[in-house]
């Protein structure tokens, strides 16, 4: 009723324009809602887990994306649903704070909805419905770090670490060479971390991938990929103890930033141009020279002749270094980057072992390897694949075992996955549900049964019955009371997740509850949604 | 029912489970068979006409080339345009396999799919069935890196099978020797750019020809000597006409005619201060990359000096890396400059045009080609087909390891992919059977393409390559089946492989997907 009286009988309007505007209010509002945050939920519920399958994504541009990570799914689906774009926030969220489990934390929310969606049918109010869901995941955090466990490992041992990885990386197109690719990933992260205070930098950690060769030939470099080539073809390709001037400003005649004119009207006055332009290129050379640099990164262009004097003097350069790879350069290296000649000295030059130039395949394509740097905090992982779209796929897959690896070495505790955790949490809140008077009482069931969905979703994926196994496995749960026990889906043969090694962080689980619960009570407080009608 | 309007964009497609699979499926099908009457050595060509100015016309049988001409909408089809693109990046030859086997590899799957096998299961197949594969054809390698000359003619048998299926089929004797000299003039480096590839019209195929040295498509400066031996050769980057001031802001400013005068007089000074410097290094030829003007090609001329301007940027790095000498563009410091040095230099005509021609130089490991023929097209073709066999070559060199043609690696492997799913319990075991049956699929198709009765010489062969140490393969040329070994008939061992690995790989990914969502087209303003 957007339409009012005044105390005098005259009408004033609350909203403007009402006719072109779409309205929904109440309980159908809320259904809506639902329903649009369930279509999401749908197309990733078969993405879950180690047998998930892809979605293949055309973007705007035609380019095509194949992923089965959630958070890249929903970010390039182009989703115009307000509602549904709740739920790319909430993956989104997940992907910044743990970045792993982007497609459960969708799921439950989801499936919660879904069991929302019941009660309210049933004429419950939403509020009570938020209220319920709220008790129920405090008891089931609570319950997670009941059964969570600590984790442990110590840098001579990372099995266990690369154990973890491999988990994440089974789900994906790369399980393949999960193994390796696991190892690269927990080298990588201990390579950079700082043990002491249980900080990882991944900013350190740069992935950079090169279309061609196997995924075989994925490697780590302890040190910087640039993508670039010397300036001169006929410089040096390799480099040893290399000291490394880095530098932000051209070899170039000095360009004043006010306007200004030279003007020349007399001989010597040209000739002594002449002069000065040349000496100016002897002297940035020079002072490359003096400061005792073997190696000169830049990140603007060179002149013909500076280039060849670069050559001429045997002081290989690489010009056109974007800024952001100046800087690792610069940290990898111990240098300082320097914005004048002038300010070159011995100091403030980086050092690495090796410098070398690298040719792949049958095109020209070259890259700059420098390894063995004086502060071997900053590494590479340099992913070679089929395809772009491999490539593409092999750096996300590699975020997320980066980021799991990077968790655990903040926080040690782990719980175990496969469903596992979630059967759990279920078991235990249906069981404090009972002690519950009042309409929470039917909420935090549903709450149980929503988390009962992602096991399902897992063995549905996996080509198991799913009421079947999960009620098996459910039973067996109460039976042995033990909580490792979760969704067989690799066909091993056991259930035990423990021996499976199959686990996940706990702070990652922890979040996937909470945020799913936090956006679903946002979801069911909405009851009136006012969208301008498209023109 | 209340509605919140669509979850996507107007114009976004999406599609599910069964019909997306589909979808992929039948775009993937498509390509592979666009490209598969073009496999073997009796495949046919394709005329692809661009849609840009000019409407002009390719005639290829090349996959890569064809692919990469075509604008494909379907997903999966992109897919399998890339994988032909990278085989080709990265070993230049079975780019039409690579694609007629991932087609191959997901036609068999369809079928697997519509008996109710979970694609998982498929992949998990596949990819046993890959790994039986390629150790089979890791088994059968040999290797006759020590045996120079053995080796040599396996190089020259492997480009032969390379070329059989190109343009240069008629000449393939003349091209692969052609070819081999070339790469091992290379010494195991892998740098094709320092094979040159100069194409002429008029003449034919056959009389293309390999040279020793270095050949510019350039012209010598009029009134210069067109022939000198024992060459002091300058490679330069500078320019030649008016020496710029590169000072940001210098402009002239004069008040009188004499002083306008006095500076021309200055600019001519420094020109030909410059000349006498560069001549000052002792040199009979001088090549720059930037143009020369009349002026100072003119004190050259006085000097005797050869001058050869605007010569490419890969002319420069070519002649620079095959004289030795270094690229240079300022000349204070005649003593410590590298020159480059060569027996010869004179100009030689092909055709109606006259090139120059730089005979005995340093480094030996530079050549070029030059190819003939009676049209640009037919050229086009040659120099593709040649890079092709080039490509092969180099990977071969590094790689030594080769096997045999003719489908008879297809079928040593489906043999042991077949023994594996005898092995392997489980809905597996069909996914590695049709593996097997995908693998045979490229000799069909070659025999098909060649106009021969497949059906008959594939049973045949598999009949053949039942026992150990067969060494049967399809003799196109003769209809039959044939002794590889006897016939020549080599590939080389990382081409197969690499087919082998990316097809699997390629419909593996497409395998996985039961969800294809297009967003809708960008909206493109400049078009009413």
């Amino acid at each position: 009723m957007a339409l009012a009286f005044d105390e005098y009988g005259r009408p004033f309007i609350i909203i403007r324009d009402q006719e072109t505007k779409s309205r929904v209010r109440g309980l159908d509002a809320q259904k809506a809602n639902i329903m649009a945050a369930k279509a999401v939920a749908r197309v990733l519920r078969t993405s879950l887990g180690p047998n998930g399958m892809d979605k293949m994504l055309q973007s705007p541009d035609g380019d095509v994306t194949i992923t089965n990570d959630g958070a890249t799914i929903l970010e390039q689906m182009e989703i115009e649903n307000q509602i549904g774009k709740l739920m790319v926030e909430l993956s989104r969220s997940q992907d910044y704070e743990i970045g792993d489990g982007t497609t459960g934390v969708v799921v439950l929310a989801g499936a919660l909805l879904e069991q929302a969606e019941v009660l309210l049918e049933r004429g419950i109010h939403p509020i009570r419905v938020a209220e319920g869901y709220e008790m129920a995941s405090k008891l089931a955090v609570e319950n997670l770090t009941r059964i969570g466990q600590t984790f442990e490992f110590s840098p001579d041992n990372i099995e266990p670490l690369v154990q973890t990885c491999m988990t994440t990386l089974s789900s994906k197109i790369v399980g393949r060479c999960k193994r390796q690719l696991a190892e690269i990933a927990v080298k990588a992260v201990l390579a950079v971390a700082d043990l002491e205070r249980s900080d990882v930098n991944l900013d350190l950690i740069k992935v950079e991938g090169k279309v061609g060769g196997k995924l075989e030939d994925t490697e780590l470099v302890y040190g910087i990929v640039v993508d670039k080539d010397m300036s001169h073809p006929q410089m040096p390709k390799e480099i040893r103890d290399a000291k490394i001037a880095i530098l932000t400003c051209p070899f170039e005649p000095p360009k004043p930033k006010t306007k200004h004119k030279v003007d020349i009207d007399s001989v010597e006055k040209f000739e002594a141009l002449q002069a000065a332009e040349k000496s100016y290129f002897n002297e940035m050379v020079q002072q490359c020279k003096d400061a005792g640099a073997t190696l000169v990164i830049c990140q603007w262009g060179f002149d013909d002749e500076a280039n060849h004097l670069l050559m001429h003097e045997n002081l290989p350069a690489v010009r056109w270094v974007g800024g952001v790879e100046l800087e690792l350069i610069a940290i990898a290296t111990g240098g300082r980057i320097v914005p004048r000649f002038k300010e070159l000295t011995p100091e403030k030059l980086g050092k690495a072992g090796l410098v070398r130039e690298k040719g792949f395949g049958t095109t020209k394509d070259r890259m700059l390897y420098i390894e063995q740097c004086a502060n071997s905090r900053a590494v590479t992982i340099f992913i070679r694949g089929g395809n772009k779209m491999m490539i593409e796929e092999t750096k996300r897959s590699l975020h997320d075992a980066l980021c799991v690896a990077r968790n655990l070495i903040r926080d040690k505790a782990i719980v175990y996955g496969g469903g596992a955790a979630e059967i759990s949490c279920s078991l235990a809140v249906e069981a404090a549900a009972d002690k519950i008077s009042g309409v929470e009482q039917y909420a935090m069931r549903a709450f149980a049964d929503a988390l009962d969905m992602v096991p399902m979703a897992l063995a549905e994926n996996s080509g198991l019955q799913p009421i079947n196994t999960l009620t098996a496995v459910k039973a067996q749960q109460v039976k042995e009371q033990n909580p490792h026990l979760g969704i067989d889906c690799n066909d091993v043969g056991t259930n035990d997740m423990r021996e499976q090694n199959v686990f996940e962080t706990l702070i990652g689980k922890k979040q996937q509850v909470l945020l799913a619960t936090q956006v679903v009570k946002m979801i069911l407080k909405i009851d009136d949604v006012i969208s301008p009608s498209s023109y | 029912m209340a509605t919140t309007g669509e979850l996507f964009k107007p114009d976004a497609m999406e599609e599910k489970g069964e019909r997306a699979r589909m979808a992929s499926f039948i775009g993937a099908m498509a390509i592979a068979d666009l490209v598969k009457s073009t496999l073997g050595p009796k495949g046919m060509d394709k005329i692809l006409q661009s849609t840009g100015r000019g409407h002009s016309v390719t005639v290829t049988n090349d996959g890569a080339t064809i692919l990469k001409s075509l604008h494909v909408d379907n997903p999966a089809a992109k897919v399998l345009v890339d994988i032909s693109k990278v085989q080709d990046d990265e070993v230049g030859d079975g780019t039409t396999s690579v694609v007629v086997l991932a087609g191959e590899l997901l036609r068999e799957a369809e079928k697997l799919v519509a008996l109710k096998i979970h694609p998982m299961t498929i992949i998990a197949g596949y990819r046993m069935a890959a790994e039986a594969a390629r150790s089979a054809l890791e088994a059968a390698v040999r290797d006759n890196k020590d045996d120079l000359e053995r080796f040599r003619s396996d190089l020259v048998n492997i480009a032969m099978t390379t070329l059989s299926s190109k343009i240069l089929s008629q000449d393939k004797v003349h091209f692969s020797n052609l070819a081999v000299d070339a790469v091992l003039r290379l010494k195991g480096s892998s740098n094709l750019e320092s094979i040159q590839i100069i194409k002429k019209c008029g003449g034919a195929l056959k009389d293309s020809f390999l040279d020793e040295g270095f050949i510019l498509d350039k012209k010598i400066g009029v009134g210069q000597p067109k022939r000198i031996e024992n060459a002091k050769i300058l490679v330069a980057n500078t320019a030649m006409d008016t020496d710029k001031v590169k000072i940001y802001g210098a402009r002239v400013r004069v008040d009188g005619m004499t002083k306008v005068a006095e500076i021309e007089a200055a600019e001519k000074n420094k020109m030909k201060n410059k000349v006498e410097k560069i001549i000052g290094h002792g040199i009979n030829c001088f090549v720059n990359r930037q143009l020369i003007y009349n002026f100072p090609e003119e004190l050259f001329a006085d000097a005797g000096v050869m001058a050869i301007e605007h010569a490419d940027f890969d002319g420069i790095e070519r002649l620079a890396l095959v004289t030795g000498g270094e690229i240079t563009s300022t000349f204070n410091d005649p003593e410590n400059v590298k020159l480059g040095h060569c027996k010869l230099i004179e100009e030689i005509m092909i055709g109606e045009d006259r090139l120059i021609h730089f005979s005995g130089v340093a480094l030996g490991q530079a050549c070029t080609i030059v190819l003939r023929g009676a049209s640009s097209h037919v050229l086009d073709e040659a120099e593709r087909s040649l890079h092709d066999a080039l490509c092969v070559l180099v990977q071969t060199v590094q790689d030594s390891r080769v096997i045999w043609g003719g489908g008879w690696p297809e079928f040593l492997m489906a043999r042991r992919v077949e023994e594996l799913a005898r092995k392997t319990p489980g809905k597996k075991s069909l996914a590695i059977d049709a593996f097997a049956t995908a693998l045979r699929a490229i000799p069909t198709t070659i025999a098909d393409n060649a106009g021969l009765d497949s059906a008959d010489l594939v049973s045949q062969l598999r009949a053949a390559h039942s026992e150990d140490g067969c060494r049967s393969g399809i003799d196109v040329i003769s209809g039959e089946v044939g002794d590889m070994e006897k016939l020549g008939i080599y590939e080389a061992f990382k081409v197969k492989q690499a087919v082998l690995m990316s097809a699997t790989e390629a419909s593996e990914m497409i395998l996985r997907v039961d969800e294809i969502i297009k967003c809708a087209p960008r909206q493109r303003e400049d078009r009413m």
